[in-house]
């Protein structure tokens, strides 16, 4: 899959401005706040129905005017198909594929999948679980549409269980029946989610050495592991086994919102022993890994989109990530950097069709 | 809102706490009362006045009734060992409208929700333990909304009821009748297919 064209109008700083690209390697380069991750914002925007930096629609508009339209030529297999995305304010949303609208924005997220590798990922690592966590049902969702109505179901339960627990703590009436209904279909829903997650993470931990281990040469020994109180325990138990701390907290100390993904260097944990260099090659290889999940699901390759990301990496890792993503296993690729000339002498030498754009306060040009 | 009448002020901030209503549309509400005659609107308010202080709550079934004991539950030709739960008296009217149904009723009052502070102690849970050990019934149908809280309320239910030699049923979820089968939501269509029932001639 990857986009012909793609037109925005009153998005973030740009009044106007049309793009034809090329189905190799994109670049943008510019100054600071010129407006290069705009761009990949917007075919985000196309791609999952918002903005990956930016959960409040309305602030997307440029500034004195009052809407925003994204609209892009997107060629997936033999067939062509326009999307648009556009939001005036106090309005909805409206997202259209043909010119037609979408019943459910859900029915839309997937079809033509993205992954983006930008410097605000570093939240993975530093910090709560809840990112990590989100990063595992944001990959799962994707290719599993079942996965997502059970979490939200797990979400519900565990939400009455916590206000029960709430309930009974104030009233001092415990009510056992009652809540190991609460406990049985929670651990129901839960159980399911668990054998979801533990049937995605182990092609993904297989995907993501391979990359991290191109990428870096070797260089360093990493762990990528899925934790859960889960595992050897079932839910039921758990939750039996928990009933006087959960009473004393008020909450449900024991599930797989408890779950998390630990990432560790030479045996240590990377958020405190990795430099800054080897974090963003785990995030790079952890998204890349994303990438190739995706790919093998759904059988033609999703967009790759990377912000920044000569930021912190060596030349040679840098050089790495280019011939690895410049390779066929990788389809169209769009990359921001300040520098054009980075960006021409790191694609030196690799056979690939690199497109380069110039930006500067709001306007684009092909180089 | 500015009122020419204190008296017409209390009026309207009265209607407006009804559910669904504005002050506006109080307004409105109390002007075309102020507009009738005055027995007319003694007789509406009598009505209210009578409704708060003469109604009863069925003994037996909690359903709303002007005996202590409700008319349903009092009639001979109702199958006393047949008794569905339902959540409140505008369900036991959609039953009731049915005409499907001979046995008699259990309001329950609400749907266990701790979200909005109900627990099973505010609902007639004893009430219907107590009525099932006492008199001889033979299946007790939980009639109850499909929604979260509804199936936590069922299944509270059923564990309360299962040691009892009472046979437990629920109502069947599925497909709306005249509904086309692509236009049913995955959900439903699913456990429609999945509690699938044998054909009978009786069916439809």
């Amino acid at each position: 899959m990857w986009v012909k064209e793609l037109t925005v109008i009153n998005f973030k700083n740009y009044e106007e401005a049309s793009l034809i690209f090329a189905p190799g390697v994109n670049a943008f380069t510019g100054d600071n706040g010129a407006g290069k991750t705009n761009i990949l914002d917007a075919l985000h925007y196309l791609s999952l129905c918002k903005s990956y930096f930016n959960p409040i629609d309305s602030q997307q508009i440029k500034q004195q005017t009052d809407f925003f339209m994204v609209q892009g030529v997107f060629e997936k297999g033999d067939q062509e198909d326009i999307l648009a995305c556009s939001l005036k304010r106090n309005q909805k949303k409206q997202f259209k594929k043909n010119k037609k609208d979408y019943q459910r924005l859900a029915d839309h997220i997937g079809a033509y999948p993205l992954v983006m590798i930008s410097p605000n990922d570093s939240v993975i690592i530093s910090e709560g679980s809840e990112e990590r966590r989100k990063f595992i049902d944001n990959v799962i969702s994707q290719t599993d549409n079942r996965y997502l109505d059970d979490l939200i179901l797990y979400n519900k339960y565990l939400q009455r269980r916590n206000s029960l627990l709430k309930q009974q703590a104030s009233s001092k009436i415990y009510d056992d029946d009652l809540l190991s209904v609460y406990d049985e279909q929670l651990a129901q829903v839960g159980e399911q989610l668990f054998e979801k997650r533990k049937l995605f993470i182990q092609p993904f931990i297989r995907i993501f050495n391979q990359h991290y281990q191109y990428l870096t040469n070797d260089a360093e020994p990493v762990e990528l592991n899925y934790e859960s109180q889960l595992f050897g325990n079932s839910l039921m138990d758990l939750l039996s086994r928990a009933i006087q701390k959960d009473r004393a907290l008020e909450r449900t100390t024991v599930g797989i919102h408890k779950d998390d993904l630990l990432f560790s260097i030479h045996g240590m944990p990377l958020k405190k022993f990795g430099s800054q260099g080897q974090q963003k090659s785990f995030l790079i290889a952890l998204k890349l890994a994303q990438y190739t999940f995706l790919c093998e699901k759904k059988g033609f390759k999703p967009l790759l989109l990377l912000d920044d990301i000569f930021d912190k990496l060596d030349d040679k890792r840098t050089r790495k990530l280019m011939e690895m993503v410049s390779h066929d296993d990788f389809g169209q690729i769009f990359i921001t950097d300040t520098s054009a000339e980075r960006v021409q002498s790191t694609f030196r030498g690799i056979d690939v069709d690199v497109r380069i754009f110039t930006v500067s306060s709001g306007k684009i040009n092909a180089v | 809102m500015n009122f020419s009448s204190k008296l017409l002020e209390n009026a309207v901030n009265e209607f407006s706490r009804l559910p669904g209503v504005g002050q506006k549309t109080a307004l409105r509400l109390v002007l075309h009362l102020l507009n009738q005659q005055a027995n007319d609107v003694m007789r509406f308010s009598d009505a209210l006045t009578k409704l708060k202080s003469e109604i009863c709550y069925c003994s037996v079934c909690h359903n709303i009734s002007d005996e202590a004991i409700c008319e349903i539950c009092s009639a001979p030709k109702r199958d006393k060992g047949l008794i569905c739960v339902v959540e409140d008296t505008r369900d036991v009217m959609a039953i009731e409208n049915t005409n499907q149904f001979n046995g008699v009723y259990h309001v329950l009052g609400g749907l266990i929700s701790p979200m909005d502070g109900v627990g099973p102690s505010d609902l007639s849970i004893e009430s219907l333990v107590s009525r099932l050990r006492e008199s001889e019934v033979h299946e007790v149908i939980l009639a109850l909304s499909a929604t979260m809280e509804g199936d936590t309320t069922i299944f509270y239910l059923y564990k309360k009821l299962k040691d009892f030699n009472i046979q437990v049923s629920t109502i069947a979820r599925g497909i709306a009748f005249g509904g086309e089968l692509e236009y049913v939501d995955e959900v439903t269509l699913g456990r429609s297919i999945a509690t699938r029932v044998p054909y009978e001639r009786s069916i439809a």
